[in-house]
Formats: structure tokens, sequence, C-alpha cells
């Protein structure tokens, strides 16, 4: 290890925390009624589009039908990014590669995987997709992030609102994310992103004759302007099969550390906003201390073990120049930065990669599978990560209010019993999918049949798969055969379940606490901002994590751990 | 109400795909076009009208006169128009074999160096399956056997590696490496002012 390499996670932190910041005030402005600079050029926009949609953004909506507008608008968006995928051998344009038929599953896993903001991708771009097609995917790559925002804004102004029957109204939060947030910050970015190295361009892939005599061909495509918005959406579904790896996607670590911020600051600003939808920025101390130290604690994890190395070579009488992990890393990130973007990736929820997660060490590779299984709330992706922590702080009032024998109380509304059960859903869905679909797959042959390498490491694939769909990460463990029958629709039910039955609950709980009366704090009401808080609500997020996960994790990379050091191999 | 609804939505949907779609693809790649025709295009590498590659992705040496980058898992290696990492799992048989086929194998091209003289990033596979560059160790380590080979003087390359080293940035991120192309085409270089003089 090396003190750049721990260093750069807290400067990372460090850049990134005013960055979030500032956008949570923009954010908080144009959400909530306020002026911003870019009204002159938005507002006209914003009005000719929901007169074009046929829509009113002013009336306050219930629950429901926010809801049920956010699953048309997921829906339809599925639909039609299916059917035009399904069209790419016929549609002529921007396929000069003449790229064919798109396999029926595929189809159906990507389509599914692109609306639930996860981005877990079973084919290889550059061999599958037309340009046109990767087009048509960056459309939900804009959309889809903006959903998770719709989910955090009816969750907190159940907090934010009092005696209230209705939630806010879906096209005005949805449309003016986009407008005012989502299209300006991409098209910067992806100017940015090609200044920095980025291709982006429709041409046939290049034929170089190299210097030794070869013929190379080289993928082309409009590189920079989908990265742009898979890295600032907290998508991840890369252009090419090796995604940020790809020299192409991040040409160099300055590349490489933009698009770590751009996919960072949104989820960061969530917090912020958090603080300021409940107007009381004391209660946002705990949450940031919590998702701080569990991101501090997993990229220096990960790093040690990566720079460590892995103990099987040693075993087997291998000792090189270092004995740093260099199978697939990219020479240009070295160890520390490929290590702290694939951390980052996975707790901020975004999946893109840097370095592959499936030539890990075993305990490198238990760190961003670990950051999956909290259910993405270190961080998390857009507005969702912030929501699954609301929903482990419900839980952690719950217990604490057991012990004390105390109805608890969050941010002045009184959490009953509808709540927690809400709150507890929300946790029980994604963990039960997890550990059920991966039990199934490592039980029928058509699960077992996917999996690349043998040994305990099989099972962390097959469990990183689906703690990644239910996470809606999109990372992977890229030995498993994802493209597989089996894997694409158990996949793609694990990607569902992980955003439709995870979140919706927590809508439920959202618009329950938005009905009740905002009571004030008094000498019995536990402090939510304080130190012992922030113990408690740690301790819940690693203990249901933990409890719920150890056994399978003990099977898999701690078993693999201990077999590397006696220099077991498994083929 | 829940028609009018999804007739809204459907518009909304319609519009989405051909604006955020087509016209922000196409703006994009417009102004790539006009400002950094350069990046836009893939930083192609053009010599006599003819392209020998891009200064972004790695190209397969494996002739003993060259440098040589990273072992590639890509079928087959450098296939730029299919990337891939390798995925060995650290206790797949696969991964001991690779790297002990590719040390012994850097050993014997480069006589007079031990194992433990030589960085994983020589003998263990990339995670793009093209990556450009190698770290300067890798490069120093293999100046003895161009120099040799082509002829040139070992303090020549010495110091184009050391001038083309590109450091970590703000000192910390990343790690330092060195484009094994644009080493190679240094080598051509000097091997064709050698021959003339």
């Amino acid at each position: 290890m090396t003190w750049q390499g721990v260093l750069q996670i807290f400067v990372l932190l460090i850049v990134i925390l005013p960055i979030g910041k500032l956008l949570s005030i923009y954010m908080y402005k144009f959400l909530d009624g306020g002026k911003t600079l870019t009204d002159k050029l938005f507002v006209p926009i914003e009005k000719k589009l929901y007169r074009f949609i046929g829509v009113n953004s002013s009336s306050e909506m219930a629950w429901t039908r926010y809801l049920f507008i956010l699953l048309a608008v997921n829906f339809i968006g599925f639909v039609v990014l299916a059917i035009l995928i399904a069209l790419q051998p016929i549609l002529p344009w921007f396929n000069p590669q003449h790229m064919g038929r798109v396999p029926f599953w595929t189809n159906i896993n990507t389509s599914i995987s692109f609306i639930t903001n996860t981005n877990w991708q079973n084919y290889s771009g550059e061999t599958t997709l037309s340009y046109l097609s990767q087009i048509w995917l960056t459309v939900e790559q804009f959309l889809s992030p903006v959903s998770g925002i719709c989910i955090f804004l009816v969750v907190v102004r159940g907090f934010s609102r009092s005696n209230s029957k209705t939630i806010g109204n879906f096209w005005h939060d949805f449309v003016r994310t986009i407008i005012w947030l989502v299209i300006p910050v991409s098209f910067i970015s992806a100017i940015v992103l090609l200044a920095l190295g980025s291709p982006d361009n429709f041409s046939p892939y290049i034929v170089a004759h190299t210097l030794q005599g070869a013929k190379q061909v080289i993928a082309q495509g409009p590189v920079a302007s989908m990265t742009s918005i898979m890295q600032f959406g907290d998508n991840g579904g890369g252009f090419f099969n090796a995604n940020a790896a790809h020299p192409y996607a991040a040409p160099n670590v300055v590349s490489l550390l933009f698009q770590t911020i751009l996919g960072m600051s949104v989820p960061v600003a969530c917090v912020f906003l958090f603080g300021k939808m409940i107007k009381d920025k004391l209660q946002i101390k705990p949450i940031m201390a919590v998702m701080g130290v569990l991101f501090i604690l997993g990229a220096f994890l990960m790093y040690h073990y990566e720079a460590t190395g892995n103990p099987a070579l040693a075993a087997h009488g291998i000792h090189l120049a270092s004995s740093q992990n260099y199978e697939g890393k990219e020479s240009r990130f070295g160890i520390g930065t490929s290590t702290l973007f694939n951390n980052t990736t996975t707790a901020v929820s975004w999946g893109s990669v840097a370095a592959a997660n499936d030539s890990m060490t075993p305990l490198g590779g238990l760190i961003p599978l670990f950051n999956m299984m909290t259910g993405e709330v270190i961080f998390g992706s857009w507005g969702v990560g912030m929501v699954g922590m609301l929903a482990y702080a419900v839980l952690t009032l719950f217990l604490a209010g057991l012990m004390v024998g105390r109805t608890p109380e969050y941010l002045g509304k009184k959490i009953e019993s509808f709540e927690v059960k809400m709150a507890v859903l929300s946790m029980i869905v994604p963990s039960l999918a997890i550990l059920i679909l991966s039990a199934l797959s490592v039980a029928v042959s058509a699960g077992k049949s996917g999996i690349f390498n043998l040994g305990p490491h099989g099972l962390t694939e097959v469990l990183y798969a689906f703690s990644s769909g239910v996470g809606n990460n999109g990372s992977a463990f890229g030995g498993l055969n994802a493209a597989s029958p089996w894997y694409s629709a158990t996949v793609g039910i694990a990607m569902l379940l992980g955003r439709y039955p995870m979140y919706i609950p927590l809508m439920a709980m959202g618009a329950s606490l938005a009905k009740k009366q905002k009571i004030p704090a008094n000498a019995g009401t536990f402090p939510t901002h304080g130190i012992l808080f922030t113990i408690l609500l740690m301790g819940t997020v690693l203990v249901v994590g933990v409890l719920i996960f150890f056994p399978a994790l003990a099977l898999g990379p701690l078993a693999e751990q201990f077999a590397a050091h006696a220099g077991k191999l498994f083929g | 109400m829940y028609l009018k609804t999804l007739w809204s939505s459907l518009k909304f949907i319609v519009l989405s795909f051909l604006v955020l779609g087509l016209v922000y693809n196409l703006v994009i790649f417009g102004i790539g076009k006009l400002i950094f025709p350069g990046q836009a295009n893939g930083s192609l590498v053009v010599q006599n009208h003819r392209v020998i590659g891009s200064s972004l992705i790695g190209q397969n040496f494996t002739s003993e006169k060259y440098f040589q980058g990273r072992p590639s898992a890509t079928t087959p290696a450098y296939n730029a128009a299919a990337s891939s990492p390798s995925n060995y799992g650290p206790t797949n048989p696969l991964l001991i074999k690779e790297i002990k086929t590719n040390l012994d194998r850097v050993l014997k091209e480069n006589p007079g160096i031990s194992a433990s003289d030589v960085p994983p990033q020589l003998v263990e596979s990339s995670a793009s399956g093209i990556d450009p560059d190698i770290s300067p160790q890798a490069a120093y380590l293999q100046v003895p056997r161009v120099s040799r080979l082509n002829h040139i003087s070992k303090l020549a390359l010495i110091s184009y590696i050391k001038d083309n080293t590109v450091s970590r940035f703000l000192w910390i991120f990343g790690d330092s490496y060195v484009n094994v192309l644009s080493l190679n085409l240094e080598v051509v270089k000097l091997d064709h002012i050698e021959k003339q003089s």
C-alpha cells in the first residue's frame, strides 16, 4: 500500500462534499418553487412540454396517483425500449457494423435493466448493439435515475409535511429534475469527456495497420455522450464490454476521477437536500457519518487486499517484484484508483467498473459485494440510497423504542406499526430475493452451468449477480454467463424486485407519515442527531447486512480466502 | 383519467426518445466534430496516410524487438472490437497457469533478470484487454533487450521513457505509466536514424 492510495479516498470525499452541498441548494430551489438563474431558459420549455403532453403540474396528488404515473412512465419506457431494440436489424440508421438481431432474453433483461437504473449488461456493447440501440439506451439513462428522485421526494415529504393527504405532483418533480439538472449537467460533462479524450462518432470500426504489421479493428461510437449520462445518472451501463476500464471510456485518470465525481454528486446532494427539506440540518449528521465511515472502510479494505495481492500466487511459488493484484486492472489507474472507483460505484450504486471484480482477491471482491448487500445505502443511487437509509433509521428507532418501551418518533413524527412494517418489508424483500435466487441458481443445472470460476468463487459469482440485480447496481463478476436464459430471467426478476417491491412500501410509509401531525420534541424524545444515534444506525446497517448474509459470505469469499492461502485451486 | 395518464406518459416517452436520444447524442457528436475532432475520431495515429492505430488503444507486440505491453485476455489478443478481461478468479488454476507461462516468457526474453524483478503488470492481464500502457519499471526492464536487438543506445531509450512517463494526477490519483505504442514508434525512429548513420 502507498500513502497516495489511502489519501485519495479522503481527497475524493473532501472534494465531493461541497459539490453535493451546492447541488442540493440548486435542487431545493428548482424543486421547491425557488428561483434559479436558469429559469429564463427552462421555464418556457417546461410550460410547452406540459401543454404538449397535456398535464397539470400544479395540482397536488395522493401518493397512489403519483405512484401510478411513475409506474406508467417506467412501463411505457420499457415497452418502447424493448420494441426499438428488437427493431435493430431493420432500422437502417447508425448501424455501420450491421449488428443483427438482439436475442429475445437479452432484450428483455436489458430493457428491465435500463428502466430500473440497474444497467446490468448481459451483452457486450461493441459486438451486439448498433449505435442507434446505444442511443435508445441513453434515453433510459436520463429517465431512470429521476424516478429515484421522485421516490425520494415522496418519502421525505412524509417527514416535512403534516396533516397532508397529498404528496406532490409527479410531473413537476420528474420534468423539472430532467430539465434543470439532468440535461444541462450531462451536456456539459459530455463535452468535458470529449476534451479528456473519449471519442464520439458514428463511423464504421476503424481498421488499423499496426506497427507489427497486423490488422487491428478498433470499435468506435458515440462514447462521450453515453458515458456522461451513464456516470452522472448512476446508471453504469458502459458503451463497451470493459466499461470504464476501456481506454476510450476513461482514457486517463483525470477522466475517471471526473466520472467518479459525476456519479457521486447527486447521491451526496440528496443527503443535504433531505436536511433542507425537513428544515433541520443537524439531522443529516448521523446519516452522513454512517455513509462516510462505511465508504471509507470499504475503499480502504478493498485497496488493502488488492495491494496485498492474491495469496494463491505465493502458495504456488510465484514471487514477483510486488504482490499487488494486477489481474483485471489497467496500468493507468493502478491499484489505488481502480479499487477506489470500484468501491465507489458499488457503494453509490452505479456499477460501472474500472477493473474486473471477478479477478479481485477473495476479500477484495467481498467489499463491493457487501456494499450492495447493505441495500445500497452508502450514498446509494439517486434518491433511493437516502430513502434506504431512512428505512434503516426507522428500524433503528423502532429497536431503540423497544429497549425503553416507548413509541419511537423520528423528525417529529410518531413511528407506528405501519411505518415499521413498511421499512422492514423494504429490507426483507431484497434480502430474500438475493438468497433464494442464489440458492436456486446453485441447485439447478441451468444455473450451475453458467458459473465460470469453480469452487467457492463460483458461489460468489452467483451471489454477486443477484446482489447487483436487487441493488439495481449493474456491476458484475463478469465470468458468469449472464446471457443464458436462466440468468437473463432470474436477474431480470431480481432487478424488478429491487426496484418496485423494495421502494413502493417506503413511498407508502412516506404517505402515511405525511398524514400525521407533527409533535414537538420533549424530554422523552430520543435525539436523532447525536453520536448515540449514529452508532445505533451504523450498527443496524451492519447487523442487518451481516446477519442475513454471513452464512453465504462464509461459504463464498471467506472460504476462498482460506483456500487461496493454502494454495488450493478449483478447476 | 387513467387512460389520459397513459396517453400523456406515452407522449412524454416518445418525446424523450427523440430529444434525449437522437437530439442529445447528435448535438454532442456535432460539438465533438467541431471542437475536438482528434479525440472525437478516436485519437488515431496516422503515418503516411495510413492509420497505424490509436494512441489510446493498446496493440499486440509479440516481437522481441519491440517493447511489449500487458498480457491481453481478448481473442485474439488486443482485440479492440471485443474488449474483455480474463475474469479468472484468484483460485482458478487457469490464472496460475497464465501467470507462470507469461513469467517464463518474460524471463526467457530478458536474460539476466529474475522473477522478483518482474512487475505483476507484465504477467497479469489487463481489465480491458487493450491496455495501451505499462509502468515505467516494466519498460525499463525491457530496455536491455530492445536496445540489443535494434542496436540502439540504452541511454536514448531510458531518457525517452523518462520524458514520456505520465505521473500520478495531483501526485496521488492513478499510477505512473508510459504508452507502449509511443515507445515503439520511438524505437522505429531511433532504429531508422541508426541505419542511416
